[in-house]
């Protein structure tokens, strides 16, 4: 029997864009065991809900994450708009779904990037972030920001969006998704990718449901769910169909990925034909008193924002469940019986946001 | 399952023009709405403090003694908060953004706006003594 070790993983890797910790028993090239360790980024967010008013929380929530930080602020929107029976005006909620799309697709063409980076394909990994420039471009365009849209509001949207602006960004959106669908194919056909990632960190179907894993990494062992099917914001009135594949390997999660940035630039169209004129703010009456659990799908999964106001400005709890707090059990599962030179892919597959689960 | 299924846009991107910008020979072009930095019109401030008041990060002090409108840019995160809760509509986002700084410092500008003089107090009733004091 061989002798075993313990590998340090991270906190600074090649392939981590932020820190965490794992220590890897192996026993020759294969993993055993995996022992993970957080903390290293943890900046104490949800405790600043008791110092901040509920208002400029919001600028807050919105900086839990460097990538989905539209989602994150527009979820604490949704929670505390929902505690103060607040309805958004239909434009507002269209505005929304817009930029939560655009933030979907950025997020997931980042990660196709850093995913080709991974094992060495530089060119394709440049190619996908050419692509996600447009989309920075079109969020620059109709926010005034590129990474923090600053674009939620309590109440609504803070900027309207003229029709011709919203025109012209889906012409722009319409010839990145063509291009998109050039690096698409070299992600489905090519031999290098394949090799990579086919068969690669198995998370059957029982086990995904069982250790709790969401969004893409659990859409790709064949569980159909999508929390963009409750309806929430202008969802009600798009067409979601929730994508899966069922070979439950990284390839598998990968093309979750890549089909959900095509179904993203066709929803960006839908919505831009059918976003209704009127106003974008409803003013907020009163202060938050009540709690709520807000779901919502973020690039990497469903995320559960929860709100407690207690009738004054200040909220009296704010707590976030992200995505990659959820999808770690499963990566310890799948790193378990892997070759060490995939253990960085692997980590990648689950799409970390580290920030997020440690706020 | 395809070898080298990337050859046919590498190959096209040889005969492109680059994607990249020759930053700073170029200047990027900024859009209207890019938030890059908060900009005051001093003639129309009135020191009101109220953008003081509102700044999340506390990146404006306004000091009304002195007369000056002070923002540390580096605090500043660019939300806007200010320049929609402006009530003289003095504030306004610049689209572009501040310059790179090799130290911290903080913007300080004079406002040049004169108090209006006090209003005259009312002059005070005539004392019922006055009336009934002997002459």
């Amino acid at each position: 029997m061989a002798e075993r070790t313990v590998i340090p993983f991270g906190p600074q890797h090649p392939v981590l864009p932020e820190p965490i910790h794992i220590d890897l028993v192996v026993e020759d090239e294969h993993v055993v065991e995996a022992i993970p360790s957080f903390g290293f980024i943890h900046r104490g967010l949800e405790k600043l809900v008791e110092k901040k008013d509920f208002n400029e929380f919001t600028y807050v929530a919105e900086r839990v994450c460097g990538i989905c930080s539209y989602i994150h602020g527009m979820g604490y929107c949704q929670a505390v708009e929902t505690v103060m029976n607040i309805e958004l005006p239909p434009r507002a909620k269209y505005l929304r779904t817009f930029w939560a799309e655009l933030s979907r697709a950025h997020s997931h063409l980042l990660w196709a990037g850093l995913l080709a980076d991974s094992f060495g394909f530089e060119n394709l990994f440049m190619q996908c972030w050419q692509i996600r420039e447009t989309i920075l471009d079109v969020v620059e365009e109709t926010t005034g920001g590129r990474v923090i849209f600053g674009a939620a509001k309590i109440g609504g949207v803070r900027r309207d969006v003229d029709a011709d602006t919203l025109k012209r960004c889906a012409a722009k959106l319409a010839d990145a998704a063509r291009s998109f669908e050039e690096l698409k194919r070299v992600f489905r056909d090519d031999y290098s990718v394949k090799k990579r990632l086919c068969g690669v960190g198995m998370l059957s179907r029982d086990d995904a449901w069982r250790l709790g894993a969401v969004g893409p990494t659990l859409r790709g062992s064949g569980v159909a769910t999508d929390t963009r099917l409750e309806g929430y914001a202008a969802y009600g009135d798009l067409k979601i169909q929730p994508i899966v594949e069922t070979a439950c390997d990284s390839y598998a999660r990968c093309m979750v990925r890549l089909h959900e940035i095509t179904q993203s630039f066709e929803l960006i169209q839908e919505i831009v034909a059918r976003t209704p004129d009127g106003p974008v703010f409803e003013k907020p009456k009163g202060y938050p008193n009540g709690e709520y659990f807000a779901r919502l799908e973020q690039p990497r999964g469903e995320v559960i924002y929860y709100v407690k106001g207690n009738g004054t400005k200040n909220l009296s709890r704010f707590r976030v469940r992200t995505p990659t707090f959820a999808n770690i059990p499963p990566l310890l599962h799948m790193l378990q019986g892997c070759e060490l030179a995939d253990v960085g892919l692997l980590v990648l597959t689950i799409d970390p946001c580290i920030s997020c689960a440690e706020r | 399952m395809k070898p080298l299924a990337m050859t046919k846009l590498s190959l096209r991107n040889l005969f492109k023009a680059p994607a990249t910008v020759a930053y700073p020979v170029v200047p990027r072009t900024y859009y209207p709405a890019t938030r890059g930095r908060i900009l005051i019109e001093p003639t129309t401030c009135n020191l009101c403090v109220i953008c003081d008041v509102r700044c999340p990060t506390k990146a404006i002090k306004v000091d009304r003694k002195g007369q000056t409108w002070a923002i540390d840019r580096l605090r500043c995160i660019q939300c806007g908060a200010c320049v929609e809760a402006c009530p003289r509509k003095c504030l306004a986002t610049g689209n572009q953004y501040s310059e790179p700084v090799t130290a911290k410092s903080i913007d300080v500008v004079p406002i040049p706006f004169v108090p209006p003089p006090p209003k005259p107090k009312p002059a005070a009733p005539e004392s019922n003594d006055a009336k009934t004091s002997p002459v």
